[in-house]
């Protein structure tokens, strides 16, 4: 259910993403929402589908970005099993491995850009890249990390409802 | 008796005969007037205390129909203001579709495909913008793509219906450009900010601030003369081989709407020709 429920919800994100929140800029950054539904996913306690909706949310992302696929889809994957290690080390402050994860992941993500630009043979200067791209993209990630991590809980409760022992 | 009753009377019409006279004269007006001041003054009083009191019991049904009124009133705004926010993106669209048109037809030699930019690329190291016209509508890769203003950039992906467009802002971007008036030739590139930058630019060259940058046509990427933009800032060293110099786009690319593909233009792959390093 979770699983089929991620191919149409990631896709409104890639449209939205696409379409309205690549243009709301601070400096050259931008709000990256799937990554952060893929981390606040990722953080839930009971959820289990977060390596598939990693996948799905890559593969969206690949068919609206000029990425190469595979960069895309590895720095979703390495950010989610980030989120996945803080979420066993921080088991007890579930918003502290939110806000950790939303940071990391988004360093994650970037780098793994800026690696397959490179190897592309696109000229990327890192530190300008950092100033004006990672550094703002990330503030804006933190900005909406604990709303979109409140709207994913409650997704996850609907969806993995907590089991009471009688 | 009789005739002392009879000079009474007498008396009574001559004085109201003469009241009358003195009336129909006008020259009891003032008279009139003192004298009636305090019966307009008593009845205006009682008046406005009966219309309050009247007031009173009627006001909640005035009440009742003017808040209906009202509501009507405020629902007619909001559908003008609808109305004029309408009109004034018609107009908006319209100004756009007009600077196309005018663009076509000064440059009747090629054939244009207009198309609606609908998403940008999600990632905000790359500069591309996704228009919606695909394959099914004859687009290729490889197609140039101008606004109204000029030069926007070239046809990187195509699906069957939406196609990607690589903006010559794009840090990937190298074009052949041609300066004018001087007519050296130069390499733009893009960046991760968007800003283009000339190189190559040989070091006889005389180029000044304000130079219009072309397409040169050398390369086979692009058709030659569409215009990119004006040099900004020109940085000329001594000690090294080229010149280089800023750029301002006269294209604005974050309030790109339509765009138009030049759909005869067949690009020339010349990658077998570069000697391999």
């Amino acid at each position: 259910m979770a699983v089929f429920l991620a191919i149409p919800l990631l896709g409104l994100l890639v449209i939205m993403q696409s379409a309205i929140l690549s243009q709301v800029r601070l400096l050259n950054g931008t709000v990256d929402l799937v990554l952060l539904v893929l981390v606040a996913w990722s953080v839930q306690e009971r959820v289990k589908t977060a390596w598939h909706w990693a996948v799905i949310g890559g593969l969206l992302i690949s068919l609206a970005s000029a990425l190469p696929w595979s960069a895309v889809l590895a720095g979703y994957l390495l950010a989610t099993g980030g989120a996945r290690v803080l979420r066993r080390a921080l088991w007890q402050r579930p918003l502290l491995a939110m806000v950790t994860a939303t940071f990391l992941g988004t360093l994650i993500t970037h780098t793994v850009t800026v690696a397959a630009l490179q190897l592309t043979g696109t000229p990327i200067p890192l530190e300008q890249a950092i100033n004006i791209i990672t550094l703002p993209s990330a503030l804006l990630n933190l900005l909406l990390a604990i709303p979109v991590y409140t709207w994913i809980s409650d997704l996850a409760n609907w969806l993995y409802p907590q089991e009471i022992e009688l | 008796m009789n005739s002392f009753r009879s000079f009474q009377t007498a008396t009574l019409i001559l004085l109201v005969v003469g009241i009358l006279l003195l009336a129909l004269g006008g020259y009891l007006t003032p008279l009139s007037r003192l004298a009636l001041s305090p019966f307009i003054g008593a009845q205006t009083w009682i008046s406005s205390r009966y219309q309050a009191i009247r007031d009173l019991f009627t006001s909640p049904r005035d009440v009742a129909q003017l808040t209906q009124r009202n509501a009507e009133l405020e629902a007619e705004v909001s559908r003008l203001e609808a109305q004029i926010i309408e009109l004034q993106q018609q107009t908006a669209e319209l100004e756009v579709l007009s600077a196309l048109l005018d663009f076509a037809r000064a440059h009747p030699a090629n054939e244009y495909l207009s198309a609606a930019v609908i998403g940008r690329d999600p990632s905000p190291f790359l500069h591309y913008i996704i228009v919606n016209r695909g394959s099914d509508d004859g687009i290729r890769r490889g197609m140039p793509v101008v606004s109204a203003q000029g030069l926007v950039g070239r046809v990187t992906a195509v699906t069957a219906g939406a196609t990607r467009v690589q903006l010559i802002s794009d840090p990937s971007t190298a074009i052949n450009v041609r300066l004018k008036p001087s007519g050296a030739e130069a390499l733009l590139t893009g960046s991760i900010t968007g800003e283009l930058s000339l190189e190559a630019i040989p070091q006889a060259a005389i180029v000044n601030a304000s130079d219009l940058v072309l397409t040169s046509g050398l390369g086979g990427n692009y058709p030659p003369d569409i215009v990119i933009g004006q040099l900004t800032n020109v940085r000329q060293r001594p000690v090294e081989l080229f010149q280089t110099a800023s750029v301002q786009p006269i294209v604005d690319f974050d309030k790109l709407e339509i765009v138009l593909v030049i759909v005869n233009f067949q690009p020339v792959d010349i990658t077998p020709l570069i000697p391999a390093p």
